[in-house]
């Protein structure tokens, strides 16, 4: 990878962490006020079915995360001496994979 | 005497990458220093002890050791701060090929400054004026931040990313690289921040401090580093690198 990509995967990381701030800061309030009254599959469901602003928050929650998290793994493995094109693919794979399974959940309990 | 102590139990590190600890017993004197611990063995128990000083008071920056875990540079390191119940553990410093003893091989310490362009590239003469820099500008006060490294090799030694990335520049050398960026005489910008970015470069330090906390002219690599960050992302996203 050249060295203009690795800045800009950093600038990603970056990136990506200022707005997970935000989004674990919404998630942690959301799940302290759900569970006030205790907590249902039946209330979650009520409050996240058909709303489109919830969707297009836990959407963008996991594309912060899919971006987040190769990006941090591949920093791990490469100081582990694990480098090159085959830990570049397979955080790809990841990132996609983490896009498919967050999606998904999010299509659940949104739809 | 201090402390009532006569004397201090110094365990000092032989041999080369492999070695052991050998003990020694030091006479205890006021204001001794670590640096004075190690001559006094040299000198006086066992003449065939490898290490390195010169100056002794702080300036030259050869005397970095690792005392008692922590790397320090000895000449100006009080034996009454550091040594704890009277014992002294003094080992070379880490992350560099060990000669022999006390002495470590610093040739990649300061082969990754030149790898980060750590050197001054001008455009004019002795025959052109002065250039104009004031004291009050930001560059020049970001220059005054580290412009007093000596090249002692405590950061590097104390920086544990160096310890499992070994390609890494370091901090010392990424400290040098800021330091020239902001000199507004150097012309060697954008080389000097290819030089310095991406995983081998300042995008893999991890701001843990080490460097800052140990520096013992107390300068800060962690800002500088951060400095760099901001400055090649920026010039990147602009296309410029």
């Amino acid at each position: 990878m050249n060295t203009r990509s690795q800045v800009l995967l950093w600038g990603a990381q970056r990136a990506s962490a200022m707005l997970l701030a935000v989004c674990v800061i919404v998630h942690l309030i959301t799940i302290i006020y759900a569970v006030r009254n205790g907590l249902s599959a039946g209330e979650i469901l009520g409050r996240t079915r058909g709303s489109v602003a919830w969707g297009l928050f836990y959407a963008v929650f996991v594309a912060a995360v899919a971006v987040h998290a190769p990006i941090g793994v591949r920093n791990i493995l490469a100081e582990f001496g694990w480098r090159g094109r085959g830990v570049d693919v397979l955080m790809l794979v990841l990132a996609l994979t983490l896009v498919m399974w967050g999606l998904r959940a999010v299509w659940a309990v949104v739809s | 005497m201090t402390n009532g102590m006569s004397t201090l139990k110094v365990k000092i590190w032989r041999g080369a990458e492999t070695g052991a600890y050998q003990e020694y017993e030091v006479p205890r004197q006021e204001s001794q220093t670590v640096l004075d611990v190690v001559t006094y063995v040299q000198r006086r128990l066992d003449p065939s002890l490898a290490y390195r000083f010169a100056c002794r008071v702080g300036v030259c920056g050869s005397c970095a050791m690792s005392v008692n875990g922590v790397s320090r540079w000895t000449c100006r390191t009080h034996v009454s701060k550091v040594a704890a119940d009277g014992e002294l553990e003094i080992a070379p410093l880490r992350n560099l090929p060990v000669i022999r003893d006390l002495a470590t091989d610093m040739s990649e310490f300061f082969d990754k400054w030149a790898k980060a362009r750590g050197r001054f590239t001008g455009a004019t003469t002795r025959k052109d004026a002065f250039a104009q820099v004031k004291p009050e500008s930001k560059q020049r006060k970001a220059v005054d931040a580290a412009i007093e490294c000596i090249g002692c090799g405590v950061c590097y030694s104390s920086c544990e990313v160096v310890t499992w990335k070994p390609d890494y520049l370091g901090p010392a050398a990424l400290s040098r690289a800021w330091t020239l960026a902001n000199d507004v005489r150097d012309v060697a910008q954008k080389e000097r921040l290819a030089a310095v970015a991406g995983d081998a470069g300042c995008h893999a330090c991890h701001t843990h401090l080490n460097c800052t906390e140990r520096c013992p002219k107390g300068i800060s690599p962690t800002a500088g580093i951060a400095g760099l960050k901001r400055a090649i992302l920026s010039a990147t996203l602009k296309g410029e690198l």
